[in-house]
Parts: structure tokens; C-alpha cells; sequence
């Protein structure tokens, strides 16, 4: 359907020729712009009509006081199927430590959430197919979950800042939620607006530069040196240039599209993306305001080393 | 008169938040006293963790995300 309306639009309407770089980088862009959008109303109005979305509040509540496996397997599985905006980072770093939950869950958490949302994962099988979404989502729970243990190692409670110790939390009262049809409508409603507002550009950005690099950048140039398993350090590059690169992970779909369909490995496009989800310099600046840089500059190299590492191990065995 | 707080470390959504309890209140030409709380102390003293929160009389009555237009509107009536 989609892939048929961008034919129309693009090669009959703006009559372009579908050889020419030009046509299949529009081309591109008007079938991944559609289909993405179409795909994220349908699927966010879904989860407001069920209002199965988790508040932090509860998370916490589920957390604390758990053996330490079973909070952390909690807190990634929480995490991975919350969106929460990351200017929620801070109270809910601050929530978490005041819980008396550990550090290195905490941890665990913050990795988890922002590489995987249903969001993502319906728009990954959407646009990649399940195999590669239940690749993504594995790598990316492993790491969450072992990434938390090692941030633990270096005992990261010297590094947090005085005043979040200080903090006392009042307890969480209920909110009162409008559960009939209409009031879950109008939640669902105001959902889609308040999360495509947040996330259009990242979206439209990551589908210009997948539609970029599928209409310009030559198969061959890209077989030759980001394919295969001869160039190891195809890994550590795509983890590099993810850190200045920031999208959510929603954005960061399309640009995989376009690597994959031109033949990039699988191991160095799952580290891409996980990169630029998870590793970001504004992530970084907000988390500074409860965390000191030295543990910060730790999170940033555990989280490098951790893609590399799952770049390589798939590049390895596909 | 009530008394709205609204807590918010001042991203984006909290300001929209404020901005629709303000237009919402002007419409109804209700009486009420609107607080922006941005002391992550403060905010974390109502047990709220996903900002925006909406605070009336002393209870949270909404929490993450911004509340919609007809929500606010039953809010200030009330």
C-alpha cells in the first residue's frame, strides 16, 4: 500500500525516473514517512485506548525492595515497555535511589528505556521484519542487564550528587483516572499528540538520511567496506559516530532500512543504532545533574564497549 | 479560591501544561492561583516522579504527560 502510493506520488506524479539517484531517495522518504507515521497513530492510540502504559510511580513501587535479579530483570522489563521522556531522567534517578533500590539497577533501567518502547519494537518489525526486531530487542535487554552489574563494580554511589541523598519523597497518591470510553479516547488522543510532537523530527530525520544514504551511497563502496567480516573496525566506527548523533529510536529505524537494504552487516548496524538511542551527549547533560562526570564518562565507555562487543558477536556468527 | 501547582522542571511539556491551565481558567473566568513548582525537592515531596504534575489543594491530580484541554476544564469547574 505504501510502497504503491509512493510509486504514484513519486515516479508518475513528480515524474522522476525511478534509476536516478533522486527518484530513489524521494521514493524512499515518501514510503518510510507514511508508513512510520501510519504506523506510530495506530499504534499509540492503541496503548492510550488500553491505558497500559506504566508510570514511573509504579515502577518504583514494583522495584523496591525486590532480590537484587529479580529488580533489576523488573526494572529493564519495565523500562523497555515505558516511553518516558528523558527530561524524566532526573526525578526518576532520584525516585529510584530514595526507594533504596541500587544503583546498578538503576542503571540497568536507564539503558533499557530509551533503546527499547513498543513503539519502536512495532515499528522495527513493521519496517525490518520480526527476526531483526527480536534481535535488537535481545541485544539490547542483555545489555541493559549486564551493563547495570558492571556500572556496579565501580561503586557509583561516590559520584552522586550530595543533595539527592538529602531528598525525601512523599508517598505516591493515587490519580484519579477517567476510565470511560470517551475519557480513554481523549487520553489516546492527546497521546498521540503529545509523542509525535516529541518525536516528528528525530522520525523525519532519520528518514532523510536513510533515504539519503539508499538513493547516493553506492552498493558496491558499501560492500566493500562496511560489509562482511574482514572490517572489524566498521564497529567501533558506527558506535563512535552514534554519539554525536542523537535520535530516538523510532528515527533511528529508517537509517538501519537503508543500511541493511544496502548491504551493511547486520552486527554493525544494530551497534548504530543502539548508539545513537542509548549514547547521546543531552542524555548526558541531564543525568549530570544528579550524577558527577567520572561515573558518567564510565556509563559512556560500559555502553560503548557493550555495542561494540554485540556488533562484532553478530558480525561474527551471521 | 483554588490553589493549582504545577510541577515541572521546566521542560517543554510543563510549559504547555501551564499555558492550557491558564487559557482554560481565563475561558471559565475562574478564580484561581497558579504555581509553577520547579524545586525537584519540592515536586518529589508530592510523590510525583513523571513531570508535568498538577497539584490542587494539596492533591496530585495528574502526573506525566499534559493533561487535555476538557480534563483541565473539569479541574477548575469542580
Amino acid at each position: 500500500m505504501f510502497e504503491a502510493f509512493a510509486r504514484l506520488l513519486v515516479y508518475q506524479w513528480l515524474n522522476l525516473d525511478p534509476a536516478s539517484h533522486l527518484g530513489s531517495a524521494v521514493h524512499f522518504f515518501v514510503m518510510d514517512t507514511t508508513k512510520i507515521f501510519f504506523l506510530l497513530f495506530i499504534i499509540i492510540y492503541i496503548m492510550g485506548l488500553l491505558r497500559a502504559l506504566l508510570s514511573p510511580e509504579k515502577v518504583r513501587a514494583y522495584v523496591r525492595g525486590k532480590p537484587k535479579w529479580l529488580a533489576r530483570t523488573l526494572a529493564i522489563t519495565l523500562g523497555a515497555i515505558t516511553p518516558f521522556c528523558s527530561c524524566s531522567s532526573v526525578p526518576l534517578f532520584i525516585g529510584f535511589v530514595e526507594a533504596g533500590i541500587p544503583l546498578g539497577v538503576t542503571f540497568s533501567f536507564l539503558i533499557a528505556s530509551p533503546m527499547i518502547n513498543e513503539v519502536a519494537v512495532v515499528i522495527l518489525v513493521g519496517i525490518l521484519g520480526w527476526k531483526l526486531a527480536a534481535l535488537y530487542v535481545a541485544a539490547g535487554l542483555t545489555v541493559a542487564y549486564i551493563g547495570g552489574i558492571i556500572m556496579e563494580q565501580f561503586k557509583p554511589e561516590r559520584w552522586v550528587e550530595d543533595y539527592v541523598w538529602k531528598i525525601h519523597m512523599g508517598e505516591s497518591q493515587a490519580v484519579a483516572v477517567d476510565t470511560s470510553l470517551s475519557g480513554r479516547h481523549r487520553y489516546a488522543m492527546n497521546e498521540i499528540k503529545e509523542i509525535i510532537g516529541r518525536i516528528w523530527k528525530w522520525v523525519l530525520a532519520g528518514v532523510a538520511l536513510g533515504a539519503a544514504f539508499h538513493g547516493y551511497v553506492p552498493e558496491a563502496w558499501v560492500v566493500e567496506h562496511l560489509g562482511g567480516k574482514g572490517n572489524w573496525f566498521a564497529v567501533p566506527g558506527a558506535v563512535l559516530l552514534g554519539v554525536p548523533l542523537y535520535s530516538n529510536a523510532t528515527g533511528v529505524i529508517p537509517i538501519a532500512e537503508a543500511m541493511l537494504g544496502k548491504g551493511v552487516a547486520v552486527g554493525t548496524t544494530l551497534a548504530l543504532m543502539m548508539s545513537i538511542a542509548a549514547l547521546s551527549l543531552p542524555e548526558m547533560l541531564i543525568l549530570r545533574k544528579v550524577l558527577r562526570w567520572p561515573v558518567l564518562a564510565i556509563y559512556a565507555s560500559v555502553l560503548a564497549v557493550a555495542f561494540m562487543l554485540v556488533g562484532w558477536g553478530f558480525n561474527f556468527i551471521t | 479560591m483554588k490553589h493549582i501547582k504545577i510541577l515541572g522542571t521546566g521542560c517543554s511539556n510543563c510549559k504547555a501544561t501551564l499555558k492550557t491551565i491558564e487559557a482554560a481558567a481565563q475561558a471559565a473566568d475562574a478564580d484561581i492561583c497558579l504555581e509553577k513548582v520547579e524545586d525537584i525537592g519540592e515536586i518529589m515531596s508530592y510523590g510525583v516522579m513523571s513531570t508535568p504534575g498538577v497539584v490542587i489543594d494539596g492533591k496530585v491530580v495528574h502526573a506525566g504527560g499534559v493533561p487535555d484541554r476538557k480534563t483541565v476544564e473539569s479541574w477548575i469547574k469542580a
